[in-house]
This record gives structure tokens, C-alpha cells and sequence, in this order.
């Protein structure tokens, strides 16, 4: 029932400020904000859940509840998180409130509006991380969608109207092709699936139930669904060559909106990769591997690149997301403990860290009124607190050790060194691994150029520290990057127990 | 079952009575004292005349009427009462009510009235007798006695040319129509012998020599049944009628009227022209609905998607609408899982009439402002009406097909029950339609809410209009809880199309 609860709690918090008057808006959203907080660490501390809920695995605060019946498949509200949707759903809550929090200082237009949107989006992707059937779960999937719209088309920047429509099509168009991957999978198990209850579904095609549909050989509609699925999955990551939405879509959305598109949004895509392609159709996945470890690469790569040419700050950590995101494809191809839980924990320490950056170049933003690395200079003599958070998160994204980013790319490497899916892989590796050279590139000149050296910076104000609720967010954030780094075990353990069963396929690797 | 133990049989045909009886109260009201219009009381006798058929057809459907023990046969069967008559008469009288109450304020200061309302209660009360005809003659009279008020209606403006417009050219395709329609009738009359649909069922199996005859027939009825659901090849009346009639009427034909053509060819489809038996012939029907639903779908969009007017392009999308309920005609096959099919048809019409109603309503209240029709003139409309605009993004996402709204579900059904029954490329040409008509509906939310207003915030939209806002937001709640009580909707829906089959 705790899930429920939420959901439900979230869903009200935000009709209640969409009806709250302007002024009292940010304050209320933060406070009712914190109880998604306390409720998610409250099911940390009870987390009770064995292996993966999708493999016949045991998941915590369970509940399922018939809702409608169409065409002989029951349609239940089936709600339930393992280790993979609970630090998922830990940090969707943690990072709404402290996005909440940091965009007190930006919005001043509409502010009911604005936090009650975000409230409804926090509700929607916690109904994302834990819905364990198919059709609630692509509810709460698309509902994500139409908060995001109107948080980049009203609050953003100057080409914001192109920007959400860009956003909106590219992702909705993505949604129709894993749509109707799924639906095809689905007619394809004929009888053997009754509902459409994910564990049932993932159980019955990691059993081989599959057969042929409309005189589609049954392992044809695999690789073809597999496809379709992973093109739709691909476009939300977004993996390069479907990445072109994301830069428009952060540099355009104000910054809050950004650490929620970038922190927790972006990894909607790599769960459900997680959750359909590398859960349900294993052997398929792993007989894709090259060219999906291919794409894994050239995202890790070319998106460093794209970041090392880019002048606006913005632009960098949103292209350097990409980059990020490759490595968690790596992890999830590599098929081993540390591959596919490296992932996991890495959607976390990403979705904190590249939080982290948005939300300290927003800060600077605020005060400067401009994120192009050219016209800012010694940003760390008049902003010494933000620009050392900045420096902190920086090498957090480098992979600097004992901190969570480190832990993650750590955890993947391994995994995809290991890796037995393809004699190749510890080839892709080491490619992928020149990218984190390139990553310490960009940022190290980055912050050489707008941090360091003598303060210049054209301004008929005075420049001074960012206020106390500005760097608050950014201090909590960096304390749970380190604290994870330190001890990546309070998620790793039960991300591990929730991976492991997925492995044991079994099935012929054709 | 309390209805057919307790109340004699011909207490089935309550509802239609209800809806004509209502009709001639508000001619009575109004004639106590001519001289003197009487705007409220005209339009509380019209909403709670219908919300009563609403409430005895609901209570008819919910108890089982003419579903349990067969469907009740009234006048030698040229009525028939059962779970689709009764599913459409609630469709129909929830869409009247609504729109009885948003014209109480749409109507202020014009003369008339009384006859306006009785006018939409008397095609609602043909409507509601199109979903209950049981012979082809029914069928015919019900058919024009839905139709002559409406094109009355779609010519109230009279001082406006383009409402004029519009119900000369709605009169003259629907006077073409119906005479093709009644040429259809009288071949298969003569084919068959009988005009009684179960007459014709059982006696077009032995059409012998004249299958060719059956079959234009067959076409030309169904080509009578698209000019009432606004179905290509008889659909260009629909942009020019729903632009130039008052926004209202254009809810009340657009939702109710293409629900009753929708209802009426269900029945005369499936049961006098039974697949077992006209499929062998060379009579295939459904592939006719099938060409037919996929070019309608398209064009609608399309023409949809060029659009600079709302009210046109809602008037395009509507067409688009019929091309999707078309497929619960198209997708059938003998052995099929038909009744499925159909029924997941009729519940998506059931959720359009609220969705669609909704937004012509807003229409019509836009109208009442004074604002202009263009998307252009809707431009920063949310900050001056967040609670009107909020309800029209929720009707435009829906009728777009995005979750977590009825329209949604509904057109899931709609496209599932399609694959089912093997149609698979039917519904993959609904998808991507349906992911297309996104384009232009989120044009409309896109204006209200992200682009800046042309003139500044500091417009007075004057008077809020109570009854409009009231019935948009009826239509909103509506929309919204058909997501979690479709389940019982569908049910019903495609227990009564299964019955059909029988």
C-alpha cells in the first residue's frame, strides 16, 4: 500500500499547489515534496525484496489489484519494486525536492503552475519505477511526457517552442515503435500469457513460449520486436544517432528542469531497456551484442566529442549525458553481475552527478546571466562555494574515486572486461574507456577557462556568492555522491540480488 | 432483471418516449406565453429531460434489459430494444444534456430558443429511435426524423452566412444521401421480400440470380450511413456544417449524430447482412468498411493537419473519428472475434461523445467571449482561463490518444480488438494516424498555453459563462473517468455487439 500512497500523496501535493497562490507555490512544493522523500527512504530501510521481480523474484510492498479485461488479457494494477526500481525510485524523490528547491531562485513567472507540474511529473516517474504491469506502467510512461512539454515550452529559454515540440515528437514516435515491439511480442505468446503482468509475460518468453504470428518465424518476431523495442528505448537514453532532441531540450529548459530531465528522465529509457530488451529477450539481446556494443561506443565517443566543441556550459553536461549513457548500454550488454548492476548503480551516481552540474551551472547562470564559457572567467574569486561544488561534481564525472561516478564506471568496466557475450568486448571496453580521457578534457578546460584565472566578467552589478538556498541543494547532492562512492553498498547489494537471477538464462546463445 | 418481471414489455422504449416527450414539453412552456422567452426554464426542461433518459436508459442497461432473455421486439419487431439501442441512447441523451445546458448561455439574447431545444430533442429522440430500428423502414423514418431538425439547426444563425451556408449544403448532401439510402432499401426489398432485418437475414441467402442487386443495395446502404457519420465518400458536408453551425450543434452532430449513424449501421450490417451468409456471395461488406475506414481516417487527418481555423480542424478531426469507429465494421471476419470488435468500437464513441463535446464546447465558449478562430487568436488563453484551457488540453490529448486519458484506452481497445481479428494493418493505419493527429491537437494546446498573447493579458473576457463552464467541465470529468471505469463500459459495449452476432 506504501506505493500507492506515494503515488497518490504526489498527485495531490500537486493539484494542491496548481491551486496555490503564486507566492506560497516553491515554499509548499519543497514541504510537501519531502513526504515522496520520507516515504522512499522509510521503504529503503524496509526493503524486504529477493531477486528480480521480473524473474520470478520476490519484490517489496507488492500489490495487485484487477482493473479492467480486454481481448482475454487481464489488466492489473500490479505495483512492486526489487533492487532495481527502489534506488531508482529513491533518487527520482530525492532529486524532485532539491530541483524544487534550486528553482526558487529562477521561476518567477506562473509558480503554481510550474511546481504543480513538477509534482505531477515526480508522481508519474514514480509510477514508472515501480509498476510491474505492462499497461500501467505505459501510463505512467507517457504521462511523463506531457509535464516535461509544458516545463520546457513555458518556462524555457528563447527556442523553447521548438524545443518541447522536438521533444515531444521524438519521444512520442519512439513510444509508438516500443509500443508496438511489445504488442507484437504479446500476440506472439498467443495463450500462454493471460494478463498483461510484466513478471508473467518476461517468465513465459525467457521460457522459450514464444511462437510465430501472422507466419513470422518466432525468432524473427524476437529480433524484429527486440528492434523496435530498443529503437524506442534508444531515443529516451538517447544513444547516438537519436540523441539531436537533448541538447535543444536542456539548453532551452530552465535549469531545474534540466537536473529532472538529465537526473531522472534520461534513465527511464536505460530501465526499460533494462526491464523489456535485457530482461525479457536475453538471447536475443546477447546475439545483437556487437552492434549494440557498437552503439554503446560510438555514444561514449562521439558524444565526448560533441562536448569538447561545445561553448555553452549547458551544452557540454547535456552532450556529456550522452557520453554517460553509453557506458550504461556497455554495462547492460556485457551480461555479467558487475556489467548489468554497474549500469544500475551508474543510472544513480549519473542521475545525482550530471544533477549536480545542472544545477550548479544554473546557479552560476543566476548570477551571471550567461553560460558560455567565453565571457565568464575566475568565476572561483567572487563564487568560491558554488565553484568548488562545480570543481567536486566535475571530477565526479571523471570518475574520480570515492565518489559514486567511480564506483559506477568502476562496477562496468569490470563487468564489460569480463564480459563472455562476445569475444570482442574487452576490445569495446577499452574503447569505451578512452572516452573518460576525453570527459577529463572537456571539463578540465572547461573549468580552467570559466573558474580560474583572473575574474572577468562584463556586468553592471556586483558579482557575489550564490544565496544560502542555492547552494544547499548542491551541498546535499555532492554529500550523497560521496557518501555512495564510499559506500556504493547501500544500493550495490540489493542491485546485485535483483541482477543476478536475470543472468541464468539458460538459453542457447544463437 | 427488475424491468421485464415487474413493468410491462413496452416500457422498454421509455428512454425514446422521454427524449420526444421533452421535445413537446419545451414547445408547451414556451407557448404559455409566446410573446416572453424564458431561457432557463427552457433549459432546465431540456437537460433534465434528457438527464432523465440518461438515468432510466443507464438503469435499463445496468439491469439488464433486452440483454438478458433477448432483445425486447416492439411493433412486430421494426423496434428493438437491447444493449446496443440502450448503450447509444445513453451516449446521445449524455451528449444533449451537455449541450442543453453550455446553450443556455451560448443562446443569451437570441430569439427562438424554445424551438432550438425542442429541435435538438427531437433528433436526439430519432437517434435514440435509429439505435432501436429493427426493420429498414424504421431505419429510414428514425434516419430523417434525426436529420430534418439538424439541418434547422446548422442554419439557426440565419443573420450569418456562413451558418446558411452551411445547412444548405448539410440539407442537400443529406437529401442526396438519403435518397441513395432509400434506392439501397428498396433493391434489397426486392431481393428479399421484407424490410424486418432479421426477415432480410434469413432470405438474402437465397438472392439467387440477384446478388448483383443485393449488392449494390448493400453499397448503397451503406453509402446513406456515411453521410450520417460523416464517412468519406459522403463526408464534405461534415467541415462545412460543423465550421457554420452554432459550436453547440456542431458538439450535438458531431458526437450524437455520428454515434446514432454509427449505431444503426452496426445493427443493419450485422444483422440483416449476416457474414456467413454474403461473404460467400461476393458481398464482402467489411472490406468495403475497411477501404472506406482507412481513407477516412487518412483524409481527416490530413486535412486536419492544414487547418488554420479550430472549429475546422476539430470539424476534420471528427471525420478522422469516424474513420477509426469505422474499423469496428471493418475488422470482421466469420469465426472472428467480431462482437469484440464492435463493441470496442462503440465504447470509443461513447468516450468521443464526451471528449469531442467538450471541445466544441470550449469552442462555443471562445465564441461567447468574442475571440477570434484562428489558433493564433487562442494564444496565451490558459493565463485568462486555466481552468477552461486545462479542460481543453485534457480533451485534445485524449482525442490525440494519449495516455492517461478515456481516449486513450478506447482506441487501445479499438486498434487491440482490430489485430485480434487479424486486421492487423488496419490498426497499424489507425496508429499512425493516430500518432500524426498528435501534431495538430497539440497545436491547439501549444497556442493556449506556451505561445504569448497577440494582444497583451489585459483583455476582459467579461461574464464567466456558468452553464458553458459547467458542461465543458462535465465533459472533462467525463473524459477522465472513462480511464479507470472503462473496464465496465467496454464490457457492456461488446457484450451487447456479441449479441448482435448471435
Amino acid at each position: 500500500m506504501i506505493i500507492e500512497g506515494l503515488i497518490a500523496a504526489t498527485f495531490a501535493a500537486s493539484m494542491v499547489v496548481l491551486l496555490a497562490p503564486d507566492r506560497v507555490a516553491g515554499r509548499l512544493a519543497a514541504a510537501l515534496s519531502l513526504l515522496p522523500v520520507v516515504g522512499s527512504l522509510y521503504m529503503w530501510s524496509r526493503f524486504d525484496a529477493t531477486g528480480n521481480a521480473l524473474t520470478g523474484g520476490d519484490p517489496a510492498f507488492e500489490t495487485i489489484v484487477p482493473w479492467l479485461e480486454l481481448g482475454g488479457y487481464t489488466l492489473n494494477w500490479h505495483v512492486g519494486v526489487d533492487g532495481i526500481g527502489l534506488p531508482l525510485v529513491v533518487l527520482t524523490t530525492i532529486l524532485s525536492t532539491l530541483a524544487i528547491v534550486s528553482a526558487w531562485a529562477s521561476i518567477d513567472d506562473r509558480q503554481s503552475q510550474f511546481y504543480g507540474l513538477m509534482l505531477f511529473m515526480e508522481a508519474n516517474l514514480l509510477g514508472v519505477f515501480t509498476a510491474l504491469d505492462f499497461f500501467v506502467w505505459f501510463v505512467f510512461w507517457e504521462a511523463v511526457l506531457l509535464p516535461m512539454y509544458f516545463l520546457i515550452g513555458v518556462w524555457g529559454g528563447p527556442r523553447r517552442k521548438y524545443a518541447a515540440i522536438k521533444f515531444f515528437v521524438y519521444t512520442n514516435i519512439a513510444s509508438l515503435a516500443m509500443f508496438i515491439g511489445f504488442i507484437a511480442l504479446l500476440f506472439g505468446l498467443g495463450d500462454s500469457v493471460s494478463s498483461l503482468d510484466m513478471p508473467a509475460i518476461a517468465g513465459a518468453l525467457r521460457a522459450g513460449e514464444l511462437g510465430s504470428l501472422y507466419g513470422i518465424s518466432a525468432g524473427t518476431l524476437r529480433a524484429v520486436a527486440f528492434v523496435a523495442m530498443f529503437l524506442g528505448f534508444a531515443v529516451k537514453v538517447p544513444v547516438v544517432p537519436f540523441h539531436t532532441w537533448l541538447p535543444d531540450a536542456h539548453v532551452e529548459a530552465p535549469s531545474p528542469v534540466s537536473v529532472m530531465l538529465a537526473g531522472v528522465l534520461l534513465k527511464m529509457g536505460t530501465y526499460a531497456l533494462l526491464r523489456f530488451n535485457f530482461t525479457m529477450l536475453p538471447e536475443t539481446a546477447t546475439r545483437f551484442a556487437v552492434p549494440i556494443a557498437l552503439v554503446a561506443v560510438v555514444s561514449v565517443v562521439y558524444g565526448a566529442l560533441l562536448a569538447l566543441a561545445q561553448q555553452d556550459l549547458k551544452r557540454i553536461v547535456a552532450y556529456s549525458s550522452v557520453s554517460s549513457m553509453g557506458y550504461v548500454i556497455l554495462g547492460l550488454i556485457a551480461y555479467t553481475t558487475y556489467g548489468v548492476g554497474g549500469a544500475t548503480f551508474q543510472m544513480i551516481a549519473h542521475g545525482l552527478i550530471s544533477g549536480l552540474m545542472f544545477m550548479s551551472v544554473g546557479v552560476m547562470y543566476n548570477t551571471t546571466h550567461t553560460r558560455m564559457v567565453g565571457d565568464m572567467s575566475g568565476m572561483a574569486d567572487r563564487m568560491p562555494v558554488t565553484a568548488g561544488i562545480f570543481v567536486a561534481g566535475a571530477f565526479g564525472y571523471m570518475g574520480l574515486p570515492l565518489m559514486a561516478g567511480f564506483a559506477g564506471e568502476f562496477f562496468i568496466f569490470k563487468g564489460a572486461f569480463e564480459s563472455t557475450v562476445h569475444a570482442a568486448m574487452p576490445l569495446f571496453t577499452a574503447a569505451a574507456m578512452f572516452g573518460i580521457v576525453i570527459v577529463a578534457g572537456y571539463l578540465l578546460l572547461a573549468m580552467q577557462r570559466t573558474l580560474f584565472g583572473s575574474f572577468r566578467l562584463e556586468t553592471d552589478y556586483e558579482v557575489g556568492p550564490a544565496p544560502l538556498h542555492e547552494t544547499v541543494p548542491l551541498a546535499v547532492l555532492l554529500v550523497t555522491i560521496i557518501v555512495l562512492g564510499v559506500a556504493p553498498d547501500l544500493f550495490f547489494g540489493m542491485i546485485q540480488d535483483a541482477v543476478d537471477p536475470l543472468l541464468d538464462f539458460g538459453g542457447e546463445l544463437s | 432483471m427488475p424491468l421485464q418481471t415487474q413493468l410491462p414489455t413496452w416500457t422498454a422504449i421509455a428512454p425514446t418516449v422521454l427524449l420526444g416527450l421533452t421535445a413537446l414539453v419545451l414547445l408547451l412552456v414556451d407557448s404559455v406565453d409566446p410573446d416572453s422567452t424564458r431561457p432557463t426554464a427552457l433549459a432546465a426542461v431540456s437537460v433534465g429531460g434528457s438527464v432523465a433518459t440518461l438515468a432510466v436508459a443507464g438503469w435499463y442497461l445496468l439491469a439488464g434489459t433486452g440483454q438478458v432473455g433477448g432483445a425486447i421486439r416492439l411493433y412486430g419487431g421494426s423496434l428493438v430494444i437491447d444493449g446496443l439501442s440502450l448503450f447509444f441512447t445513453v451516449i446521445v441523451a449524455s451528449v444533449v444534456a451537455m449541450v442543453s445546458l453550455a446553450s443556455h448561455d451560448y443562446l443569451q439574447d437570441r430569439t427562438y430558443q424554445a424551438e432550438f431545444y425542442s429541435l435538438v430533442l427531437l433528433a436526439a429522440t430519432g437517434m435514440s429511435l435509429m439505435a432501436s430500428a429493427g426493420s429498414l423502414a424504421t431505419v429510414f423514418v428514425s434516419l430523417e426524423l434525426a436529420s430534418l431538425p439538424s439541418y434547422a439547426l446548422v442554419a439557426f444563425l440565419k443573420k450569418n452566412r456562413g451558418s446558411v451556408e452551411a445547412g444548405l449544403k448539410y440539407f442537400l448532401v443529406g437529401a442526396v444521401s438519403s435518397g441513395v439510402l432509400v434506392f439501397g432499401i428498396s433493391l434489397v426489398y426486392a431481393v428479399t421480400g421484407s424490410l424486418l432485418l432479421s426477415d432480410v437475414a434469413t432470405a438474402i441467402g437465397d438472392a439467387g440470380d440477384f446478388v448483383g442487386v443485393a449488392g449494390i443495395g448493400v453499397v448503397m446502404i451503406a453509402g446513406g450511413f456515411a453521410f450520417k457519420t460523416a464517412s468519406v465518400p459522403f463526408h464534405f458536408w461534415a467541415p462545412e456544417a460543423y465550421e457554420g453551425a452554432p459550436a453547440p450543434i456542431s458538439a450535438f452532430l458531431s458526437s450524437a449524430s455520428k454515434a446514432a449513424g454509427f449505431a444503426v449501421a452496426f445493427r443493419v450490417f450485422a444483422v440483416a447482412f449476416p457474414l456467413d451468409a454474403v461473404v460467400p456471395m461476393g458481398i464482402d461488406w467489411p472490406l468495403l468498411f475497411a477501404v472506406l475506414a482507412v481513407v477516412t481516417m487518412t483524409l481527416g487527418n490530413f486535412a486536419a493537419a492544414t487547418q488554420e481555423n479550430v472549429k475546422r480542424m476539430l470539424a476534420y478531426s471528427s471525420v478522422g473519428h469516424a474513420g477509426y469507429a469505422l474499423i469496428g465494421l471493418a475488422a470482421l471476419s466469420g469465426g472472428g472475434p467480431n462482437g469484440d470488435v464492435m463493441g470496442a468500437s462503440m465504447a470509443h464513441l461513447l468516450v468521443y461523445g464526451f471528449m469531442n463535446t467538450g471541445a466544441f464546447l470550449f469552442i462555443a465558449m471562445v465564441e461567447r467571449w468574442g475571440l477570434g478562430r484562428t489558433f493564433e487568436d487562442y494564444n496565451g488563453l490558459a493565463t485568462r482561463a486555466p481552468v477552461a484551457c486545462l479542460a481543453m488540453t485534457v480533451f485534445m490529448f485524449s482525442l490525440a490518444g494519449l495516455p492517461p486519458f478515456g481516449g486513450f484506452l478506447s482506441k487501445y481497445a479499438l486498434f487491440y480488438g482490430a489485430i485480434q481479428g487479424g486486421f492487423w494493418w488496419l490498426a497499424a493505419v489507425g496508429a499512425i494516424n493516430s500518432a500524426l493527429s498528435l501534431f495538430y491537437y497539440s497545436r491547439v494546446v501549444r497556442a493556449m498555453w506556451i505561445e504569448d498573447p497577440v494582444d497583451g493579458d489585459g483583455v476582459d473576457l467579461g461574464a464567466t459563462p456558468l452553464g458553458l463552464y459547467v458542461a465543458v467541465l462535465i465533459a472533462a470529468v467525463g473524459t477522465l473517468a472513462l480511464l479507470p471505469a472503462f473496464g465496465p463500459v467496454v464490457e457492456t459495449a461488446q457484450s451487447a455487439a456479441t449479441a448482435l452476432f448471435a
